[in-house]
């Protein structure tokens, strides 16, 4: 059965005077999705999270959150998104907790002090609740952003580039943050990333935006699963494997060859006939990986 | 809603360095002229009405607390405005300058309500201002100097008793929170054209000077619509200072002030509301 959509937008367009930021674009989160939208710099993803807040108008198109047109029930549709856009700014002048006091009430609620350190805590900053945030640094910025917009516990939540300026520990941190609050909490998560490995870990659905407009929607597994795969075999005798491939076909280039690795491009399907096929030939395969990433699916599809 | 948000603006601006500077500037100025008034005061009377002397018998002292709080709410048109533009200046712009927009319109109230809390929260922090230079120079002055006759010279000479003075120094001030409250509109519509604090602060200080030199002028057209720049109606609390106050003359320059605050804080308004916020 379905989920129902949380985010429907239709034929959205965005225009700069005669620059087109957004145009046409269609998609669909639904209930419980951490959805990934990918796309390169300059592609209208930015642009599309600020509509999506109502912080910029759009040209034309439609955008529906909770089923509701954003137009028209702006107020009662933000109560129930928590969100980050680009950069983590806070006011620098107040203590963490004082920033996160004044948007829980702002969200329309009476924040406990208890609440807001559960905030913080969840994000690593309870030591540093009463510190001015402009002792902060970028990453500390950015936890402090993820802080508040969990703060008012909201059903969706929109995350652009939450991992910038993270160290390594920080952003698996925050990943599995993201995780627990879909596993644990049924949260929808519309998260916007340039680091595609994150969203090839934790997104079940993308869209991928180029020059304004969806290219491919779809969900993570099928999308990576479909085309082809850079394959890489390790076997005993590699000249050999070659020729064998090259005569059987079966394989429809190859990327370079070592002393014990050959790397080639295959559709998911070949890779078990190559197998059979060198091992009845008295090839000794010794591993099998097959890489294909995000990235190199990323960049084939705004390339092409 | 409207409640909260104001309470949030109000404690963001006291939690600003720069919201203190009008108050320490305020706490610093009024006493150096108390002081200076307090050792000098004598010989400078004498000097300034040297020539009425020669033409009037005087008795008795001016120099008392009143004339001090007069002497103090002059600086109303030459102080004060910069440091109600410092906070006025940087209610919107501020948030432009911090990114901090984006917090606050992603958040469920209207920009409507948010855009009317700050504009209702720095009128109040100019009425904090005043007040304090009221409570500073009236107060400490007639501790210091205590009560007496005002003696004012203007186009003409004017004594009042002791008894009729309060209640103008009343509306006086309440006038001078009009005059500011013009101001920090000023300053509060520039905030929401530019992204930095610097700037409506400067535009504000420009406009009161360039419209303060037109004031001046009688040429031609000039004249005609001189009497419709808030420079020029900034300093009618003094007209609360006339032996027969003129009340149509206050009217219209509560018209034309109120008139200047309305205009800038809906054109503030405007801006944001309809505002993409990219930064």
């Amino acid at each position: 059965m379905d989920k129902a959509p949380i985010i429907e937008i239709k034929s959205l367009c965005k225009m700069f005077g005669q620059f087109r930021a957004v145009g046409n674009l269609d998609l669909t989160v639904h209930k419980g999705d951490i959805y990934g939208f990918l796309g390169p710099n300059g592609a209208g993803k930015s642009t599309t999270i600020r509509m999506l807040l109502s912080l910029i108008s759009p040209t034309s198109g439609e955008i529906s959150v909770f089923g509701k047109s954003l137009a028209t029930n702006r107020n009662e549709i933000l109560r129930r998104i928590g969100a980050i856009v680009e950069k983590p700014d806070f006011y620098l002048y107040l203590t963490a907790e004082q920033n996160l006091r004044f948007l829980g009430k702002l969200s329309g609620l009476d924040i406990q002090t208890k609440l807001i350190h559960q905030a913080l805590d969840q994000v690593g900053l309870l030591d540093r609740a009463n510190s001015k945030v402009k002792t902060f640094s970028y990453g500390m910025k950015q936890r402090l952003g993820i802080a508040q917009a969990l703060i008012h516990d909201p059903e969706l939540i929109i995350l652009d580039e939450p991992t910038n300026g993270l160290d390594p520990v920080g952003v698996k941190e925050i990943r599995e943050l993201i995780l627990r609050l879909k596993s644990d909490h049924n949260k929808t998560i519309f998260l916007s990333s340039h680091i595609l490995p994150e969203v090839e870990l934790i997104a079940n659905r993308m869209v991928i935006i180029n020059k304004g407009s969806a290219i491919i929607e779809g969900s993570v597994h099928d999308l990576l699963n479909s085309g082809m795969l850079t394959v890489s075999f390790s076997v005993d005798d590699t000249q050999r494997s070659q020729q064998l491939i090259h005569e059987s076909q079966l394989a429809q280039s190859f990327l370079g060859i070592t002393e014990h690795h050959l790397l080639m491009k295959l559709s998911k399907e070949r890779i078990a006939d190559c197998t059979s096929y060198l091992v009845e030939h008295d090839i000794a395969i010794d591993g099998i990986s097959s890489t294909r990433s995000l990235e190199e699916y990323f960049l084939s599809i705004t390339r092409s | 809603m409207f409640l909260s948000v104001l309470s949030i603006e109000l404690s963001k601006i006291f939690s600003k360095g720069r919201s203190y500077i009008g108050f320490g500037a305020i706490t610093i100025l009024v006493p150096i002229v108390q002081a200076a008034m307090y050792s000098e005061g004598e010989a400078y009377f004498s000097l300034f009405t040297q020539g009425l002397q020669q033409q009037f018998s005087f008795t008795g002292t001016f120099l008392n607390g009143y004339l001090i709080a007069f002497i103090v709410l002059q600086s109303l048109l030459v102080h004060v405005p910069l440091l109600v533009a410092l906070v006025a200046g940087d209610m919107l712009a501020g948030e432009a300058t911090g990114g901090t927009y984006r917090l606050l319109f992603t958040r469920p109230v209207s920009r409507h309500i948010i855009v009317l809390a700050k504009y209702c929260a720095a009128l109040l922090y100019t009425i904090g201002l005043i007040a304090w230079m009221s409570i500073l120079s009236m107060g400490l002055s007639l501790l210091l100097f205590g009560p007496g006759e005002l003696f004012i010279v203007s186009n003409s000479i004017t004594v009042l008793q002791q008894q009729d003075i309060l209640w103008r120094f009343f509306w006086a001030y309440c006038f001078g929170i009009l005059s500011m409250g013009t101001v920090a509109s000023i300053a509060f519509m520039f905030s929401a054209l530019v992204e930095n604090s610097i700037g409506p602060i400067a535009m504000t200080m420009a406009i009161i000077i360039v419209f303060t030199i037109v004031s001046a002028l009688d040429a031609g057209f000039i004249k005609d619509v001189k009497y419709m720049l808030f420079t020029n109606h900034l300093i009618s609390w003094r007209l609360f200072f006339e032996e027969t106050i003129p009340i149509d003359r206050i009217l219209l320059s509560t018209w034309v002030l109120g008139g200047h605050s309305l205009i800038s804080f809906l054109i503030a308004l405007y801006i944001i509301v309809k505002k993409d916020i990219l930064s």
